[in-house]
């Protein structure tokens, strides 16, 4: 090895490497979290949000690419799955809770589903966006993998899609505790269950935070919304375009 | 710790099998969690080992939004040419999701349990 005491040769090597990535994504978050519990968990400072806005500016300034971030992040973005998975856990300790309002929750999803596909075409189609946006809107208030596979089936962009689905879930996250409180409303169930339909895995990130109840079904609601999503943006769309 | 994480990747990859060999609507992780519950009523009981785990990692449930959020720097120009469109869209369409669905589950919900 020549050049020993190099710095650009020491990052041009630790810019490859996936540790890099993982580590910036992790002090990130960390960095997120601190200012969030800081400000006594206050919806506003978001820690995705935090996170999400430190990391685009350091790969802006230094001009890595999203590709080479991500060879690390993935480590992180790998877990999403086994964390899905675990959402199983909450949703057996109130299952009896679940049980008794199951016609209230199937009723409610349904209802919280078809308002988030009108209400975000029929405003951006206000505000004249393209169709290709019209359609990767539709089914932006589900976790990615089911709206990008949405998106797909009714010709949208489904990695505008991704993005617009993470937006949606800080939105949530920062607006729905408000919103919640301006309505009065003090039921964790109906607060969790508002949360996960609008903004699946990040909306049930803050309700877990909040009250495990509220992400039990917050959960559920994830779950159940996707579902519902999959089965009406193509009904939708079909009726709006006629 | 090692015991819950095979439990929960034996579910999610019975999951991504079973939805793309029959090409459903949901995501294996979704139907990893359907097993995973179905697993927990038959056995009747949550183990300490998968309440700590699965609470360790729901507990940094946001962290793993990160990556994939940083993908928006990818399409920053698409979203910068209709970014009025998609902001209105984006908040009003969150708003009135959730009041819409909890005004209706508060409404709906049987007053709860306390047992």
């Amino acid at each position: 090895m020549t050049g020993g005491g190099d710095l650009f040769e020491l990052w041009v090597y630790l810019s490859t490497t996936p540790l890099l990535g993982l580590t910036v994504t992790l002090v990130a978050y960390l960095i997120g979290r601190r200012i969030y519990e800081h400000f006594d968990r206050t919806p506003i400072a978001n820690p995705v949000l935090i996170a999400v806005i430190l990391l685009v500016a350091l790969l802006w300034i230094s001009d890595v690419p999203y590709r080479r971030y991500f060879e690390g992040a993935q480590f992180v973005h790998f877990l999403l799955g086994p964390a899905t998975v675990a959402l199983a856990v909450p949703l057996y300790r109130h299952f009896a809770e679940i049980k008794r309002n199951a016609v209230a929750i199937f009723v409610s999803i349904v209802a919280g589903s078809t308002t988030a596909i009108v209400s975000a075409v029929g405003t951006a189609w206000l505000f004249g966006a393209s169709e290709r946006t019209l359609l990767s809107l539709a089914p932006k208030s589900v976790t990615t993998p089911v709206a990008m596979g949405i998106s797909e089936s009714i010709g949208g962009f489904p990695a505008l899609t991704a993005v617009l689905v993470i937006l949606t879930g800080i939105l949530g996250a920062m607006f729905g505790t408000w919103t919640m409180n301006a309505l009065r409303l003090k039921d964790w169930r109906a607060r969790g269950l508002g949360m996960g339909t609008a903004a699946h895995g990040i909306g049930t990130a803050r309700a877990f935070q909040v009250n495990e109840l509220a992400g039990a079904f917050s959960s559920l609601a994830l779950g159940l919304n996707a579902l519902a999503t999959a089965i009406l943006v193509p009904l939708i769309i079909r009726l709006l375009s006629s | 710790m090692l015991e819950t994480l095979t439990l929960l990747l034996v579910c999610q990859l019975i999951g991504e099998a079973i939805v793309r060999y029959l090409a459903l609507p949901v995501p294996g992780p979704v139907l990893g969690m359907v097993l995973l519950f179905a697993f927990l009523m038959m056995r009747g009981k949550v183990s300490d080992d998968l309440a700590k785990t699965t609470g360790t990692l729901l507990d940094n449930l946001s962290l793993l939004f990160v990556p994939a959020g940083v993908g928006v720097i990818l399409y920053a120009d698409l979203i910068a040419a209709e970014w009025k469109a998609i902001v209105a869209a984006l908040i009003v369409s969150t708003i009135a999701t959730i009041a819409v669905t909890s005004l209706l589950m508060k409404k709906l919900a049987k007053p709860e349990d306390k047992g």
